[in-house]
């Protein structure tokens, strides 16, 4: 695309428009922000954006979380939390973001992730798009490093990690020891697509001390064969209310122990939390340790080490 | 297809049917220049606000007209103008060359090939360090999608003109290009179930959009056009004698085979052209040839600019449609084009019938 837009006969034409609008500027003192997105691409700015729109709804999370919200221009039409966020303008989604009106609110930032065909489109109009990548927690402190230094609050950015780690740490004691180690099967879409040890789920269960049926190696959310879940015979089925409710008329996931009591359903805003990697991981990571302080005490394992295996019929001899 | 025999000159008996279809042909190329007028300008009108003249006269005034109008609606316009020239004209091509009405632009793999491609790229950032090296995502996302959608279209066609061992015979390229749409369509859907976060992105890409077209892609889109026209006319005798039957076509001394793979050549470059900027837009260029030779029967040469100009006008049409209906959400192009078109093509069977 970028070879193209060379040849483009209004190149020129933006290029003259852009001078002119660098020429308007203040000669301030100006301090420089430069941040490398996720591209890799370096993006200047003389002074921290005021106007913003996200393409995102972890990152319109992550600029309120950082005390910015009210510098959201428009967000994309999933961004619905914090509250406020509701009422500003909807622009799409990220395969079919609204190119003509994110230019009309004349962002100075558009924030995104990557693989949307819309970048390309802004940034020949002569916006500046910064792209980044949620997909792990290592993802999610840089995420909130890069915004913190954007905003021109890096002291919020670091903040926001340290209290999430405190959060994740709280969680983790929270976890009731019977259940450290059990093995969860995390559902992200009834495919079953399934989240595993690779994903950001993943690792926040890690960190709480459970294990995963589903191996990194499988990647982040693999699709899997329904059997599969039958097979690895979870400890603990955590996924969207509704759907744990439908999951014993599935075929054969009737028997699934887990359902019998081990299962967690998260309603939709919670399940939302869930699922996005964003500031709100550490609520996340409180919400599934509360999930598991709830559940039953695990008789069977209490009772296996205390004196020996109750549900195993004993060996004849 | 033309009723008259191509290349003898008419008889007098015939002259004033012959009178009459001029007119109509007249009349129908004044009638799609005039569409086109009209809904450039409604296409500079129509935006995000809908068809409100406040909104475009507060847009006028306001200091981002050069930059809504002139950077979005003008290229965005003429764009889905030109798209839908090339798709109309690929898809008069097809059906002039297959001697099928229900060939289009589509046929010879280049939709499915495109389609791989997208996938591929889309794909590529979720399998990045998985099943494909970091190095092979960096380059498949470099690429970017128009490119790659252009290159799989080309590859798709290249891989039916390789299993039909050239254009020998137009069955076995029919069947080829069937053949390599499945293939392809299924190498496409097995990237999505590993990289499900593609999906999103192929489904668009099937739609069709209008809405990314920038200076850029007007420019790419015209300087095809500007290629490809002049070819089709150049090549619309050979259509013609087609259109009597491969045995008489031969028969005139034509050498059909070079000619045949001539055509599906330009048929590519327009398929491939138009796909990589605006995705596979449905029906346009099966429905515009039909709509051109019911209201004015003509020889090839005439059928195949007309076809051109109704494709752009309806890509047009629906694109402003697509902008405006909802706004200021906005409907896959698409769509309409696809209830646009199948309604009319309804509407024809139904008469028939």
């Amino acid at each position: 695309m970028k070879r193209i837009s060379n040849g483009c006969p209004a190149l020129p034409l933006l290029l003259a428009l852009l001078a002119l609008l660098m020429m308007a500027l203040p000669l301030r003192a100006r301090a420089d922000i430069n941040l490398r997105d996720d591209r890799g691409v370096t993006l200047k700015f003389s002074a921290p954006p005021a106007r913003i729109v996200s393409l995102l709804p972890s990152l319109t999370e992550t600029v309120c979380a950082l005390g910015a919200c009210n510098r959201l221009v428009g967000t994309d039409q999933w961004s619905n939390w914090p509250a406020s966020v509701k009422t500003l303008p909807k622009l799409g989604g990220l395969e079919d973001a609204q190119v003509e009106r994110i230019v009309a609110l004349k962002p100075d930032v558009v924030l995104a992730a990557r693989s949307a065909r819309v970048i390309e489109r802004l940034e020949s109009l002569g916006l500046k798009v910064m792209v980044l990548e949620s997909d792990t927690h290592a993802d999610v402190r840089r995420t909130l490093g890069l915004m913190g230094q954007l905003l021109g609050t890096p002291a919020a950015g670091e903040a926001a990690w340290a209290a999430i780690e405190q959060q994740v740490l709280t969680a983790a004691a929270r976890v009731p020891p019977a259940r450290r180690g059990q093995r969860v099967y995390f559902e992200v879409g009834a495919g079953p697509f399934a989240a595993g040890e690779a994903s950001f789920i993943g690792q926040t269960l890690a960190r709480l001390g459970m294990a995963n049926i589903v191996p990194a190696s499988l990647g982040p959310f693999p699709r899997l064969n329904a059997e599969f879940v039958l097979r690895a015979a979870p400890d603990i089925v955590m996924a969207p209310a509704r759907e744990v409710a439908a999951m014993p008329s599935r075929p054969g996931w009737a028997g699934l122990k887990a359902l019998k009591g081990s299962a967690c359903g998260f309603d939709e805003p919670r399940y939302e939390l869930l699922i996005r990697p964003g500031p709100r991981l550490g609520d996340g990571a409180l919400l599934l340790a509360d999930c598991l302080a709830g559940l039953p005490p695990v008789a069977g394992k209490v009772a296996a080490r205390v004196g020996g295996p109750v549900d195993e019929p004993a060996p004849a001899k | 297809m033309s009723a008259h025999p191509p290349f003898a000159p008419l008889p007098a008996a015939l002259s004033r049917t012959a009178r009459a279809d001029l007119s109509r042909r007249r009349a129908l190329a004044l009638g799609l220049a005039l569409a086109a007028v009209l809904l450039g300008g409604l296409g500079l009108m129509v935006g995000s606000e809908g068809w409100s003249l406040q909104a475009l006269r507060a847009d006028l005034a306001g200091d981002q007209a050069a930059l809504i109008l002139g950077q979005i609606r003008a290229p965005r316009t003429l764009g889905a103008l030109l798209v839908g020239a090339l798709l109309g004209l690929a898809g008069a091509v097809a059906q002039g060359l297959f001697r099928n009405p229900l060939a289009d632009p589509y046929l010879l793999g280049s939709a499915a090939g495109a389609s791989l491609a997208v996938v591929a790229v889309l794909a590529a950032g979720g399998l990045a360090g998985h099943a494909i090296s970091l190095a092979t995502a960096m380059w498949l996302e470099r690429l970017g999608l128009v490119a790659a959608a252009f290159i799989g279209a080309l590859a798709g066609v290249l891989l039916t003109l390789a299993l039909a061992q050239g254009a020998q015979q137009t069955v076995r390229l029919l069947l080829a290009g069937v053949v390599v749409g499945v293939v392809l369509g299924a190498g496409a859907d097995l990237l999505t179930t590993v990289s499900p976060e593609a999906l999103r992105g192929k489904q668009m890409f099937m739609l069709g959009t209008t809405g990314y077209l920038g200076w850029g892609s007007v420019a790419v889109l015209a300087a095809g056009l500007a290629v490809a026209l002049p070819a089709a006319w150049a090549l619309a005798r050979v259509l013609d004698a087609l259109s009597l039957g491969e045995d008489s076509a031969a028969s005139l001394g034509l050498p059909l085979p070079a000619l045949r793979l001539v055509l599906v050549v330009l048929l590519a470059l327009c398929t491939g052209l138009a796909v990589s900027q605006a995705g596979l837009v449905a029906f346009v260029g099966l429905v515009s040839p039909h709509l051109v030779r019911r209201f004015a029967p003509a020889p090839q040469g005439y059928t195949l600019l007309a076809s051109a100009g109704a494709g752009g006008v309806l890509l047009l049409a629906a694109d402003v449609l697509a902008r405006g209906l909802i706004a200021p959400q906005e409907l896959p192009v698409g769509v309409l084009t696809a209830l646009l078109g199948g309604g009319y093509l309804i509407r024809l069977l139904h008469r028939r019938g």
